[in-house]
């Protein structure tokens, strides 16, 4: 079998500096993918390039703010620039709704305590970038004869989670953009898939579930008990974009432990 | 990067003589699997053998009805007695349904189906599916676990015309296999269904004989407008099987062109 071929592919993948970003774009790079790491933590991505670069990885790092056009067009150029074309595109950037950030009190607030402009921002985030994203990276494939995208949505794309009507609004929208895309460019040799990870071990699930009791806890509610690695997820979104998935298209893989099932 | 690594695995392959299955066979074996491939078409399933054995790879050849307890035993026993243990398992094996097996000239709506071609259905489809599933995790367990993945369908979550025995057995399918993942989703078994759309197979060729209009609308209905290859179902059932999917437990796995998204 062809296994996981994506060798030579010039791929852009966004939050690509930590978490699941971050294995995704060491599992490309290392499989000969050329990779463009896209993310607002400057410091964390330029340590990441000059690692990869050392083991002699085609890697490149632009700061961007998916919610920014202007940022998201100069972060496509550069790919193309670069690596003349755009094979694939793994849009995993995101934020943690507000009773999972930092900015939420100990007691979560229900639907209607959320503050609008919150809401706005991860919607803005979360879903406008995620098209933004889409929207550039899908301009570029058609020029070389086609391409994959994988958007990183979540368990909270197809279930509710308590207190977390930003995210989980955000999250369902991602999988609604993945099917629109995917059925407008159908015929077109553009593929649009999603992925839906459970609870994974990444700062972002740190910094909601700040202690081991929660994660604990967490690990509990999975079929599979236990919580998956960002690696785990890196392998999925990396065999969507690849060749192999050829007849894939619009479909909302959970990688997830079981969680969803139940 | 981990490739979908399938050397030296024993894996089963139900229906393996020919289509979906044979693809998966062919593609399993020349990446090191050692196969046991299980087909109710002997000359079909020994004629494989014979062309995998001359390119040097490990294969063998047992007929088998999975509606019959015994030969699913057998089958299962084949593989632990000839390669040690039992990896994996992609139960394939499935019959169209009644209208679609050009036994019958007239298409024939719900209440049009014999009650005995319907229960011939479910009894192979998914009852063999039960005992498949069954003699397999008993020996998965014996050597520390193992991956399954079985083949349901489109109709396995969607409806068809004129084919109530064979959706009734596909949807019975996704409930086997998340029965099966969640009662073993802590004992290192994963199970998981593919979806596949309409597949150019030699089942397909009976459904055309019988209703030559099937092959248009089947380009027309999925997005992409074209047919699915075997090859493009055996990828996603092999990468499932693999150790890359080993956080994906329970899932439902369209392999469709988008059929299964509009």
């Amino acid at each position: 079998m062809q296994g996981l071929n994506i060798s030579g592919k010039s791929i852009i993948v966004t939050g690509g500096a930590s978490g699941i970003g971050e294995a995704t774009v060491r599992l490309a790079a290392l499989a000969g993918a050329k990779v463009t790491i896209a993310d607002l933590n400057v410091e964390a991505g330029v340590r990441l390039v000059k690692h990869l670069q050392e083991q002699g990885c085609a890697v490149q790092f632009i700061r961007t703010d998916i919610s920014d056009e202007q940022q998201v067009q100069d972060m496509v150029a550069l790919a193309l620039k670069t690596f003349g074309r755009l094979d694939g595109a793994f849009n995993n950037a995101g934020v943690a709704g507000f009773n999972q950030s930092n900015l939420g009190a100990d007691e979560p607030a229900k639907f209607s305590a959320l503050p609008l402009d919150v809401y706005r921002r991860v919607q803005e985030v979360n879903v406008v970038g995620t098209f933004i994203c889409m929207k550039h990276e899908i301009i570029a494939m058609l020029q070389t004869g086609g391409g994959a995208i994988v958007n990183t949505a979540s368990f909270s794309g197809i279930f509710a989670s308590p207190g977390a009507a930003d995210y989980v609004a955000s999250k369902h929208a991602v999988i609604g953009l993945t099917k629109s895309a995917a059925l407008d460019y159908a015929t077109q040799n553009i593929r649009v898939n999603a992925v839906l990870p459970g609870a994974i071990r990444t700062p972002m699930l740190d910094m909601v579930f700040k202690s081991d009791g929660r994660n604990k806890l967490l690990a509990a509610a999975h079929p599979n008990g236990r919580l998956g690695e960002p690696e785990e997820i890196a392998q999925a979104a990396l065999w969507l974009l690849s060749d192999a998935a050829s007849l894939i298209t619009g479909i909302s893989m959970s990688a997830d432990g079981g969680l969803s099932m139940i | 990067m981990r490739q979908e690594s399938l050397d030296k695995k024993s894996l089963i392959i139900t229906g393996g003589a020919s289509g979906i299955g044979e693809a998966a066979v062919v593609l399993a074996a020349r990446a090191g699997a050692r196969v046991t491939i299980a087909d109710i078409n002997q000359a079909a399933g020994e004629a494989l053998v014979t062309r995998l054995t001359a390119e040097g790879h490990t294969v063998q050849f047992i007929c088998v009805n999975i509606g019959r307890e015994a030969d699913v035993k057998a089958m299962v026993d084949a593989a632990v007695s000839a390669y040690g243990r039992l990896d994996g398992a992609f139960n394939n094996a499935a019959i169209v349904g009644f209208t679609q097996s050009g036994k019958h000239e007239k298409q024939l709506k719900f209440a049009e189906i014999p009650t005995d071609a319907f229960r011939h259905g479910m009894d192979i489809n998914a009852t063999g599916t039960f005992l498949c599933i069954r003699y397999e995790i008993e020996a998965m367990l014996a050597s520390g676990g193992g991956s399954i993945v079985n083949t349901s369908s489109m109709a396995g979550i969607l409806a068809i015309p004129n084919a109530p025995d064979y959706i009734a057995s596909k949807h019975a399918v996704i409930g086997l296999t998340k029965a099966a993942a969640l009662d073993y989703a802590t004992q290192n078994i994963r199970v998981n269904a593919v979806l596949p759309g309409v597949i150019r197979t030699q089942m397909l060729q009976a459904a055309i004989e019988a209703d030559p209009g099937i092959e248009q609308w089947a380009a027309n209905v999925h997005p992409i407008k074209r047919l699915g290859e075997p090859h493009e179902v055996a990828h996603a059932a092999l990468w499932l099987l693999s150790d890359a999917a080993s956080l994906i437990t329970g899932i439902s796995l369209p392999v469709d062109g988008g059929y299964s998204m509009v």
